[in-house]
């Protein structure tokens, strides 16, 4: 039983940060039809700020900050001097100028900083467990399910009460006409890539809190795997990629924890293999984003 | 108030405009007939920045051609889009509130929601409900409602009676008649030529990209032209 409980908190936690990520991919998709594909340097990035925020003493709390705004930081920096000048073009551009930013921020985590892991030290109170009735939960896991509850609430408080978020979700709708109400469409599209690059500073911190590491390549599995609950959920649909990521995540720890051990080695195939029969049984996903009417 | 000189849009090697020129004076309804695709939405969109043109646009005197739909529409040009293209999943306060977030916020913008609902007391109904609930002709206020929302001088509306039923359709005419009565200055594209020239002051009638006909509402319902081609009695 208390094994049950420990696999659900696992579940949950993982889940929600692939939600985090395929929120951060369907946020930008669902308003210029971009799958950027640099969300996983994005996610590095805030690793290696809390790596160096961590070095230089900072107080932990002021590093968890600090690297979640450089990960906005550069988000805005990318779709300022890459994106953007690329907005005329068509989707493959988008999508090559995004394995582009991918590739160069790359290169220089591994040419400019290193090329090996670098441990992260958390606080010492992280690294204990509580009990919650019956069994023993980790705090990591428990602090990452309430730091994407707070996430995902901040998120919608965002989207439904202020001026930006409502012209967001209508961005996704129809952005033509949003121009027409003379809302800058600049403004919104960089809103989107900061609520984007935040989201992937988030999912960092949670991340390297249950590795203790960071390396060039951190991003990509995440945001790999991100991209696979976005779709799952309906690309572009915001309510799909939390409904995606926590699916996910759940499939994941499921299989890892009751596949036989000879299976254990495929437990990715198990789970993409259930994906493809939820894209069977829903092709558009699970919450289908609206289609777009534009003329 | 807007004059276009020479206008021309392509789509590719399409022309789907080429090279038009009118005039919309102040406090006039003008409307723009023709068949589909005869280039009266191309012709608005340019006018509002949304595809590129060659050729001049001025408003007020100054010219406005080539620059962004967002300064546009500050400059007082509004524009309801064909087929209404409210924002389905935003409720109606939603849809209002971002008509006139860029123009006005606070107790301002509070006070133009007030006057839409009091002009269409329909919205005030579905004021919490979502945009794509609504019936067409609920959609169509509403879009009308948007666009007035920043305080426009000078009203574009592309079929607006496109799909509604008749009753919806002549609460539409009272309603753009009631704009002019105020001030408001309208330029009007309709596929319903005997109700658009019945409140028209001018018109213009366009084939394939240009125009081949203008003259006052009267004249033009009077020409056999337009007789044989849109008022087919």
């Amino acid at each position: 039983m208390d094994v049950f409980l420990q696999q659900i908190v696992n579940a949950v936690s993982l889940g929600g940060i692939y939600a985090l990520l395929a929120l951060g991919l369907a946020v930008v998709f669902s308003i210029v039809s971009l799958i950027n594909f640099a969300h996983g340097e994005l996610m590095t990035v805030a690793g290696y700020g809390l790596f160096f925020a961590i070095a230089v003493s900072l107080p932990f709390p002021f590093a968890l900050i600090l690297a979640i705004l450089m990960a906005v930081a550069v988000a805005l920096l990318t779709e300022r001097f890459a994106f953007r000048p690329m907005r005329k073009a068509d989707v493959t551009g988008l999508l090559l100028t995004s394995f582009a930013v991918s590739a160069i921020l790359r290169v220089f985590f591994q040419n400019g900083i290193s090329a090996r892991p670098k441990p992260v030290p958390l606080p010492g109170a992280l690294s204990g467990t509580v009990s919650i009735g019956f069994a023993d939960v980790g705090i990591v896991p428990l602090l990452s399910i309430v730091t994407t509850a707070v996430s995902l609430l901040l998120l919608t408080l965002f989207l439904k009460r202020t001026t930006l978020g409502k012209a967001m979700r209508a961005a996704a709708e129809d952005f033509q006409v949003l121009r027409l109400m003379g809302i800058k469409a600049n403004r919104v599209i960089s809103v989107a890539f900061a609520v984007s690059g935040a989201l992937a500073g988030i999912s960092a911190v949670l991340w390297i809190a249950q590795r203790g590491s960071v390396d060039p390549l951190m991003g990509f599995v995440p945001v790999l795997k991100a991209f696979v609950a976005a779709v799952i959920g309906g690309l572009g649909s915001l309510s799909g990629a939390v409904a995606g990521g926590f699916a996910l995540g759940i499939l994941e720890v499921l299989f890892q924890a009751f596949l036989p051990a000879a299976a254990l080695p495929f437990r990715d195939a198990f789970v993409l293999g259930v994906v493809v029969l939820i894209l069977v049984w829903r092709p558009d996903g699970l919450i289908p984003a609206p289609v777009s009417r534009r003329s | 108030m807007l004059e276009v000189t020479g206008l021309k849009v392509k789509y590719g090697e399409a022309m789907a405009v080429k090279g038009i020129s009118l005039s919309v004076p102040q406090g006039a309804i003008v409307v723009l007939l023709g068949a589909n695709g005869a280039g009266k939405s191309s012709t608005l969109n340019a006018i509002m920045g949304l595809v590129p043109s060659a050729g001049g646009i001025s408003f007020a005197g100054s010219g406005i051609s080539g620059q962004p739909t967002e300064a546009i529409v500050r400059l007082g040009l509004s524009l309801t889009p064909e087929g209404r293209r409210v924002f389905p999943s935003l409720t109606v306060a939603e849809n209002l509130h971002l008509g006139g977030a860029a123009h006005a916020s606070g107790t301002a913008l509070a006070d133009r929601v007030e006057a839409e609902l009091t002009r269409f007391p329909i919205l005030r109904e579905r004021y919490h409900q979502k945009a794509g609930l609504l019936s067409g002709g609920e959609q169509q206020m509403l879009a009308i409602a948007r666009a007035l929302m920043p305080a426009p001088r000078l009203l574009l509306l592309d079929e607006p009676s496109l799909g509604l039923a008749p009753l919806i359709v002549d609460q539409v005419f009272d309603l753009i008649l009631s704009l002019k009565a105020r001030g408001l200055t309208v330029l009007l594209v309709e596929q319903n030529a005997a109700r658009a020239l019945e409140i028209a002051d001018y018109g213009y009638v366009l084939q394939t990209g240009e125009i081949v006909l203008e003259g006052t509402g009267r004249e033009l319902a009077a020409s056999d032209l337009v007789r044989q081609a849109y008022l087919s009695e």
